[in-house]
């Protein structure tokens, strides 16, 4: 158990560790390493607004993700021939996939729970057949050889090229996304997430416009990872399909888990984990999966709240005494 | 268009024979559903196994050469040996990854993140013992391509017929244990109300694990037969296969084992004629679309009772 300002003190130290990691990293590949690290806790602390902050299970957050990708890729990049500068195109990305989240989200208000997983993951599937199908009969994503030529992102003349810099990029849009989430937290919206997190009937009983609160977990949840998306698509300088396949949803939904549903610093950590893991049992990439599917259902069983906790949090889940 | 029409009975008869498969595999879905109120996510991969078990149960037979393999035979023992061990395996699973969550009461995410869990291990467990490429079912070795019968215009093989039997008997059994026997009873009184079984003198616990048996056994099944069909089985099949089934599930009313029956003919129906009129690359759309449409207008299914807003009891 982690008191709240021991864990802000946590925080501080690994943001500094963070500012000098590049100086200690061995070569560029563990710099390129560290920096998916950081696109991906952003990922996560997206996802972690939805499923931690208002308990809605969203099995198709990748949609997200991917949707974020391909309209960058539509808006800096050779394919329709629109070079949109970096510091315009993103803030589009994110408004639209924000609005995609209200999109996908409102057809769901109404389901609770598995359905609502069920319906998400739907979503997910249908947004990745669509990304790899509609080549055809006009083409607009490329099918599944993707979109290539994506501008890096530029300011004012100069372009990141280097895997520092976008290190740097990534980190501080983290450290961004951690105090909007940690805001958000304690902003009235988010204990009306957190009201519905625990008892949707009794939030709307409160007064709370439970459909309303839970459209802004979606678009806000589905803002940040149309960042992320941005982020993947002009560092990597292209995307494809199999980016954004299922298990991405459940590798991100993992992070979320793994450090403890709702807490920041938990669900920072369980991106770092997941992303550099595999990385360090290079020889046992084979099975990577089958230890983290063993990991899921252990951690369920033994400590559904993940590995770090808030003290004082209530917690249906939590064993009684725990 | 005359094209098209040529080739709709065929179209029919193939959508019948998926479509009693995928209610064939959505009973388990549902019965679990039924006296637990959690989607077993692990199901699909239940029925994956079911379909390795039924290959290499094939593949054993003609290593041993016993002689000419008659699908009268063949058939039931490829079945039988699938069945025993999904459902052992279903056991397994209600017993190390589901039980504990249930017993202390936790809400309904753990159960389903657990089940995810369980689905990704089993898949790469196959993947790594089986390896990633996908079996060859020798189906022609059991059934001859000449065994064929003109059915209303269409051109029927013998394996499609030996499918809807097969599938239609195990759902007839199924009901029968449910709505006549004693277990059947039991079983009808947990998904009621399972406090209420407990203080009756049900053993509840008993009841859940031949459930899952039960469920996971026809699944297991299930993939035998959609083995024997496409030829080819992989470690990845029990996902698609069981989305789909879930859907089936859904749209007849989960919990409600005619109702996945029904779900499992409509779902397999529509896929093939969507091939047929449309674009192939959008057929597990197809799917999707309905899986959302009726939960989002008619979470009840067809024949259900509205569970989706329904809270755990």
């Amino acid at each position: 158990m982690a008191t709240a300002g021991w864990q802000r003190r946590m925080a501080w130290v690994l943001g500094a560790v963070a500012v000098v990691g590049p100086l200690a990293a061995p070569n560029d590949y563990w710099i390129g390493v560290m920096a998916r690290i950081c696109l991906y806790a952003t990922l996560a602390l997206g996802l972690n607004i939805v499923v931690g902050f208002a308990g809605l299970l969203d099995l198709g957050y990748v949609a997200f993700f991917g949707i974020g990708s391909y309209l960058y890729a539509f808006l800096a990049s050779t394919h329709f021939g629109l070079h949109l500068p970096f510091l315009l195109a993103v803030p589009i990305v994110v408004v639209l996939t924000a609005f995609s989240g209200i999109l996908i989200g409102a057809p769901t208000l109404r389901l609770r729970g598995d359905y609502l997983a069920i319906v998400t993951l739907g979503f997910g599937e249908i947004t990745y057949l669509l990304l790899i199908n509609l080549d055809r009969p006009v083409n607009i994503t490329g099918g599944p050889s993707g979109i290539i030529g994506i501008d890096p992102p530029a300011v004012a003349g100069f372009a990141l090229s280097r895997n520092t810099q976008y290190y740097y990029l990534f980190l501080a849009t983290l450290a961004l996304t951690l105090l909007a989430s940690g805001r958000l937290r304690r902003s009235r919206i988010g204990w009306a997430w957190q009201a519905i997190r625990e008892d949707e009937l009794a939030a709307r009983a409160m007064g709370i416009n439970t459909t309303v609160a839970k459209l802004q977990a979606f678009a806000i949840g589905a803002s940040f990872a149309g960042i992320g998306g941005s982020f993947l698509a002009s560092w990597q300088r292209s995307v494809f399909p199999v980016n954004f396949l299922f298990t991405e949803s459940i590798n991100i939904l993992a992070m979320v888990i793994l450090g403890g549903m709702g807490n920041l610093l938990g669900v920072v950590m369980g991106a770092t984990l997941l992303v550099s893991l595999p990385e360090v049992f290079r020889d046992l990439q084979r099975y990577r999966l089958l230890v983290f599917g063993l990991m899921l259902m252990v951690l369920m069983v033994f400590r559904p709240e993940g590995l770090l906790t808030l003290q004082g949090r209530h917690d249906e889940e939590a064993e009684p005494g725990a | 268009m005359a094209g098209v029409l040529a080739i709709l009975p065929q179209q029919i008869v193939f959508g019948l024979a998926l479509g009693t498969v995928y209610g064939l595999v959505a009973l388990g879905y549902t019965m679990v559903y039924g006296v637990l109120f959690m989607i077993n996510f692990a199901h699909g991969e239940i029925f994956m196994i079911g379909a390795y078990v039924g290959w290499w149960v094939l593949a054993l037979l003609l290593q041993a050469q016993v002689g000419a393999l008659h699908p009268a035979w063949v058939v039931p023992l490829m079945l039988l040996h699938a069945m025993l061990f999904a459902g052992l395996l279903g056991v397994g699973l209600e017993r190390f990854a589901y039980r504990p969550l249930y017993l202390r009461g936790a809400t309904r995410l753990g159960p389903l993140i657990s089940a995810i869990g369980a689905s990704i291990f089993l898949q790469n467990a196959v993947m790594l013992s089986q390896g990633a490429r996908m079996k060859v079912y020798m189906t022609s070795l059991l059934f001859p391509r000449t065994w064929r019968i003109q059915i209303a215009g269409a051109s029927v093989s013998l394996l499609v017929i030996v499918m809807i039997v097969v599938a239609g008997l195990m759902m007839w059994g199924l009901h029968l244990l449910v709505q006549r026997t004693k277990l059947g009873r039991s079983i009808r009184a947990v998904a009621e109300d399972r406090e209420m079984a407990t203080i009756m003198g049900v053993n509840v616990r008993r009841v859940i694990a031949v459930t899952f048996f039960l469920g996971s056994a026809l699944g297991g099944a299930g993939g035998v037969l959609v083995g024997l069909y496409y030829t080819q089985i992989d470690f990845f099949m029990g996902y698609s296969a069981g989305l789909k089934a879930f859907t089936a599930a859904v749209l007849g009313g989960i919990g409600n084992i005619r109702g996945a029956m029904l779900g499992g003919l409509i779902l397999g129906l529509v896929e093939s004629l969507a091939v047929t009129f449309m674009n192939p690359a959008y057929k597990d759309v197809v799917a999707f679309v309905i899986l959302i449409v009726v939960l989002v207008f008619r979470p009840m299914g067809l024949l259900g009772e509205n569970v989706a807003e329904r809270e755990k009891v």
